[in-house]
């Protein structure tokens, strides 16, 4: 379980989270929804310590991540995967090295075995026949999925989505969500899905938590969040350039 | 009153720069002398530093003892000591110019591309990547390249060393007409085991702070690709700064 508690962040005069409470249940997938520069990605961040707060805290699994000792952070990143909304594989190395690359240093697994596990992760992301592609040669969909690859050859318990469907075209975006989703159901893990798809995404999260001026304005499940008469997640949901949210 | 709190603050920014970049330099040492040392990194970064700075050392090297060898010739036959040419030279390179120069030329190819690939990990989340898998990103990139700079410094000093050597003699010997047993003869004479020794110690040393120095403006460098454009110009002037006043300072406590 997740539990995020009053978290604060801010950079200089600029108040970023002030004061963020959320709770994921073991096994639940939520979605997190705000505007663009609202702090989504700064959160998700937090939740694995590659961010402090300046106040709140975050606890997995009842032990706070802000206090743990270096050797339980590691055995807590080692629990997590995470896609970066730019995938952040290494450039340099071809995908099937990228999807290999934690099993080969993490691991004493033999090169037979990590083949046989890196071949059928690229399989589940329908991308078996790319392995000797470089990142730079691949779309921003197949990006995308090999960094899924490479984060579920780990076999996470909890994995976090950072806007892992923006700039893509919408067939893309399904596919790529329906991708999550079976993932998801097949391996019951604990995620969150930071994302601006809606409706896509109602089909496949339990809870949409809405981010707003630094505080967690809602959280709901998909149904009440898209006939809510809250008037900003109303105007978010519709996406209205009028109401109460307003943007830069 | 205005300038003198400019003055203090750019002080205090100056010295936490350099606070946090031996801090830096010493998790280095501390990742280097503990398990798992990348080994198969270190040889490719040996062979990205030292085998890849080969022809950029041997082309600056041979102009150097060309130009050494032009400038003190006329100098020493004033005096009637002609002969005294291949020891100049030589003491002059094993001494200082050799570790220097081949530091300026390794800093401007090999260090500035670490900077670069550095600060591209860094923008595209590569490096949180890195510590998200669990993996330490001081051992992964930056011990690598530390031992790198290290080992293969003090080669490609040697290298320029003799190249720039051969280059005085091509000049002295073959186009002004000094004989040539003197050139050498004399070189044995007058080198003696300290100066390489010193010539090492030197380059051994240039070596960790070109790698230090690189290493951190990569990691710290900030976001979109002025940010890598500016922490790589940086790193070069940096680094190349930094080896001239740390050869002066190494020259007065040697001698």
């Amino acid at each position: 379980m997740i539990r995020i508690e009053n978290l604060t962040k801010s950079f200089g005069e600029q108040e970023v989270l002030r004061g963020v409470s959320l709770q994921v249940n073991s096994g639940e997938f939520v979605a997190l929804v705000g505007m663009s520069g609202s702090g989504k990605s700064l959160l998700l961040r937090h939740l694995v310590r590659l961010m402090r707060p300046d106040s709140g805290r975050v606890l997995v699994d009842g032990r706070d991540v802000g206090k743990m000792p270096r050797y339980e952070l590691e055995a807590l990143r080692s629990r997590v995967g995470y896609v970066f909304q730019s995938g952040a594989l290494f450039d340099s190395i071809n995908v099937f090295d990228n999807v290999a690359f934690p099993l080969r240093e993490k691991t004493r697994l033999s090169e037979t075995v990590i083949r046989q596990k890196v071949m059928e992760e690229l399989d589940q992301v329908g991308l078996k026949d790319v392995e000797h592609k470089y990142p730079a040669e691949l779309s921003g969909g197949m990006l995308k999925r090999v960094a899924l690859a490479r984060t579920l050859v780990r076999a996470p318990e909890i994995i976090l989505f950072d806007e892992p469907t923006t700039g893509l075209d919408p067939i893309v975006v399904n596919s790529i969500l329906n991708l999550f989703d079976s993932v998801h159901k097949r391996l019951k893990l604990t995620g969150i899905l930071v994302s601006h798809e809606i409706p896509e995404i109602f089909g496949i999260v339990q809870k949409i938590a809405m981010l707003h001026e630094g505080v967690i304005a809602a959280v709901e499940t998909p149904e009440n969040i898209h006939h809510s008469q809250n008037p900003v997640i109303a105007q978010f949901v519709a996406g209205k350039p009028d109401g109460p949210i307003r943007y830069r | 009153m205005n300038a003198l709190i400019a003055m203090g603050t750019w002080c205090v920014d100056g010295l936490s720069r350099l606070g946090k970049c031996a801090v830096f330099f010493l998790r280095t040492l501390a990742c280097c002398v503990t398990p798992p040392l990348k080994f198969d990194r270190v040889i490719k970064q040996i062979w990205f530093i030292g085998w890849k700075s080969m022809p950029v050392i041997c082309l600056t090297a041979v102009f150097t003892g060309m130009v050494l060898a032009l400038q003190g010739h006329p100098t020493l036959r004033r005096v009637g000591s002609e002969a005294f040419l291949g020891p100049l030279i030589a003491l002059s390179l094993i001494r200082e110019l050799g570790p220097v120069l081949a530091a300026l030329m390794v800093t401007g190819r090999a260090g500035s591309s670490i900077t670069a690939q550095i600060g591209i990990m860094r923008i595209n989340d590569q490096i949180d990547a890195l510590e998200l898998m669990g993996l330490n990103p001081f051992r992964y990139l930056v011990v690598p390249n530390l031992i790198a700079f290290v080992f293969a410094m003090p080669l490609l000093s040697a290298i320029f060393d003799v190249v720039a050597i051969f280059g005085g003699y091509l000049l002295g010997v073959r186009v002004l007409g000094l004989n040539s047993g003197a050139y050498f003869g004399e070189m044995n004479n007058y080198v003696v085991l300290h100066d390489i020794a010193t010539g090492v110690y030197k380059s051994m040393c240039f070596g960790a702070l070109i790698a230090s120095v690189c290493c951190y403006k990569g990691f710290h460098s900030r976001y979109g690709a002025e940010g890598v454009s500016s922490a790589t110009t940086r790193a070069v002037v940096d680094a190349s700064v930094l080896v001239l006043v740390w050869d002066y300072l190494l020259t007065s406590l040697i001698s």
